[in-house]
Formats: C-alpha cells, sequence, structure tokens
C-alpha cells in the first residue's frame, strides 16, 4: 500500500533525501521502536521519532510527571504534572502525528516481563536511569537478538552506542560490571544540563533511523562521548569480549538474572 | 615525559575540576601512580583493592581500551591521549 497524499506532503522532507525516497518512509511507518523510559532521553527520541512517522512506538516508564522533570523531559508539559509519564508522552507524539500509533506501557521492567515486551518490537532505546535496568535491558536484548541503542548522560556528559547482538559489542563488553550503589551519584543528585539529554536522546533516534532505513555506519563497536562544556564529541573503540558473560561464544549468563542484586552485590564485595 | 589524561565528571573534584591533565610513566600503572602524587585519592576511585582498575571504568590510550591490550601494563609515550571513561546510568 502506497503513501497517501497527507503523508507525501508531511514527510516530503525526507522522503526528497537520497537513500530514503518513498521506500524508506514505509519502511519507517512498518517499524516497531521501543522506548524504556519517557524521561531525559526518551523525550528527544520519541519526539523526533513519531515526527519522522515510526509506525509503532512503544513507551515503558513506570512514573508520574513531577516539576523537577520538565527543565529536560520535553514530552511533558506544566499541564501534565501527575499524570503517567506514559499517558502524557502519547498525547504529546498524536498531538504531532497521528501515523505513530503509541502504545504505553506504565510498568517497571523486571526479568519476568521484559522478554515478552521487547519481542514486539524492532529495535530498542535504552533511556533508563540506572544500573539494574541497564544491565537487565542489554542482557534482555542480547539474548533475545534485538538491536538496542544504548544511551547514558551524567552532568555534562553524554555516552551512546549502539549494539548488534552477536555482531557488535554489547554493554557488558564495554562495562562487564556495574559500579556499586552509591559510589556513581544519579541524575537526581549529580545534575544534568537538559540540553545534553537532548543530544544524547537525538542521536539515539537517528541510529534508529539509520538502522531502519538500512543507511550509513551505526555506532556499533564505538563508544560516542559528548561533553557539553567544550562542545567535544569523541569515540573509543568497543571490541566484543570473547569473555563477555552475555554475548560471547560460550556465554555463562543465558537467562536473565536479578539485576537489582547483580547490582548491589557488587557493593558486598568491594566493602 | 607528559601525557595527557582525559579525567571524567565523577573524577574532577580530585583534580581542581580539570578535566584534563597531564601524567608521566612508561605504562598505565606508572601513569596512574603519577596521578595519586598529583592527585591524591584518585588511585582507590580508578582502582580496586588489589590496584586492578575497576569494571565499571574504562581507560583508552588513543582510543583502545587497555582491557584489550595489555591492561595496565599498557605502554604510554610521550604524546599519547589517555581517556578514563566511567560507565554512567543517568537517562531520566
Ligand atoms: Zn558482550
Amino acid at each position: 500500500m502506497g503513501l497517501r497524499e497527507d503523508q507525501i506532503e508531511r514527510y516530503s522532507r525526507q522522503i526528497l533525501l537520497p537513500r530514503i525516497g518513498g521506500k524508506g518512509q514505509q519502511k519507517l511507518l512498518d517499524a516497531r521502536v521501543l522506548i524504556i523510559g519517557a524521561g531525559g532521553l526518551g523525550s528527544p527520541a520519541a519526539l523526533y521519532l513519531a515526527s519522522a512517522g515510526i509506525g509503532r512506538i512503544g513507551i515503558v516508564d513506570s512514573d508520574k510527571v513531577e516539576l523537577s522533570n520538565l527543565q529536560r523531559q520535553i514530552l511533558h508539559s506544566t499541564a501534565d504534572l501527575g499524570r503517567t509519564k506514559v499517558d502524557s508522552a502519547k498525547d504529546t507524539l498524536n498531538a504531532i502525528n497521528q501515523d505513530a500509533e503509541v502504545v504505553p506501557d506504565q510498568i517497571r521492567l523486571t526479568s519476568e516481563n521484559i522478554m515478552d515486551i521487547i519481542a514486539k518490537y524492532d529495535i530498542i532505546i535504552d533511556g533508563s536511569d540506572n544500573f539494574p535496568t541497564r544491565y537487565l535491558v542489554n542482557d534482555a536484548c542480547v539474548i533475545s537478538g534485538k538491536p538496542l541503542v544504548h544511551g547514558g548522560i551524567f552532568r555534562f556528559d553524554g555516552q551512546a552506542m549502539t549494539i548488534l547482538p552477536g555482531e557488535s559489542a554489547c554493554y557488558r563488553c564495554l562495562f562487564p560490571e556495574p559500579p556499586p550503589p552509591g559510589l556513581v551519584p544519579s541524575c537526581q543528585e549529580a545534575g544534568i544540563l537538559g540540553a545534553v539529554a537532548g543530544i544524547i536522546g537525538t542521536m539515539q533516534a537517528n541510529e534508529v533511523l539509520k538502522y531502519i532505513l538500512g543507511i550509513g555506519n551505526l555506532l556499533t563497536g564505538r563508544l560516542l562521548i559528548f561533553n557539553a562544556l567544550d562542545s567535544s564529541f569523541r569515540q573509543v573503540k568497543v571490541p566484543r569480549d570473547p569473555k563477555c558473560p552475555v554475548c560471547s561464544e560460550k556465554p555463562t549468563v543465558t537467562k536473565l538474572i536479578d539485576y537489582e542484586q547483580f547490582c548491589s552485590l557488587r557493593q558486598k564485595k568491594e566493602e | 615525559m607528559s601525557i595527557k589524561v582525559r579525567i571524567p565528571a565523577p573524577l574532577q573534584k580530585l583534580t581542581q575540576s580539570k578535566e584534563e591533565v597531564e601524567a608521566g610513566g612508561t605504562n598505565i600503572k606508572e601513569l596512574i601512580d603519577a596521578l595519586e602524587k598529583d592527585f591524591p585519592g584518585i588511585k582507590e576511585r580508578i582502582c580496586d583493592e588489589k590496584g586492578l582498575v575497576r569494571k565499571f571504568i574504562n581507560i583508552y590510550v588513543n582510543g583502545e581500551d587497555v582491557r584489550f591490550l595489555q591492561q595496565d601494563a599498557t605502554p604510554v609515550k610521550d604524546g599519547d591521549e589517555v581517556s578514563i571513561i566511567p560507565a554512567i546510568a543517568g537517562g531520566r
């Protein structure tokens, strides 16, 4: 089925692009993307993906909109205070583009529910804000072979990397173990510049678009590091770890574990 | 000997907010010891009690992770750029 008249006009500026065209636009409209976290990273990612005409966008978040979120979580506005983030996100995205079917999911991801949730999507964006969730998402994506776009932010710094399970390094290849709780302050304690979230979340959306369109070079096997204070982007190489517990030839983690425990055990070991 | 070392935000408290410092040494181990001399306390943030680089911190020499080179025996020389990159979890 071809594009409608209004779709041809709405997406004309990207349909015009070489290597996208009507065919590429159809790929976007047929794509299903899951965004984990409707916060600092998930907001810009969702806005660009919905605007670009991604056909289905799942959003998982268990929180409600708070006043201190609005400095960076641009999916939500003052009128949304107290609403669930997924409902607020759905309304914002629907107002931009009805082509994007938004599937809100107000739950906390766990080892029990994540596999069924990610199974319904082509690619996953991690915009979560804690290490247990990040390792959970990584392992679930590697085990089920789902592409994952990682993003992390801290004060004036951001990091991003795309993971193609079985082909490129995963998050555990990059950082084998999480820091013990308390050693690394959260955004809540450390602060974050909203624009840093915007830059990294937009980078994640860009990776998803390239993956779906099959164009360009993904951020695989390399970590992008952004620093807002000197406006610098750097990249470091991230090889696959032959001893990676999840993505190596002989993985030791073949099913999901208890990630809260995984992340707090480290603390006991450190003490 | 002067090697540029990029200090990540969480450790900049120890380097008087400097995000780039210079240090000497012929390998990563010596470089970390040199950093510790100039910025006391930084070593225990980078290394565990056995002196091994912590698993949520990576050290890169000219963009390559020393874990995949010779760990803390990875040689460094004048003009090299060393980056210390910790895992960051923020997203919301
Ligand atoms: Zn791996």
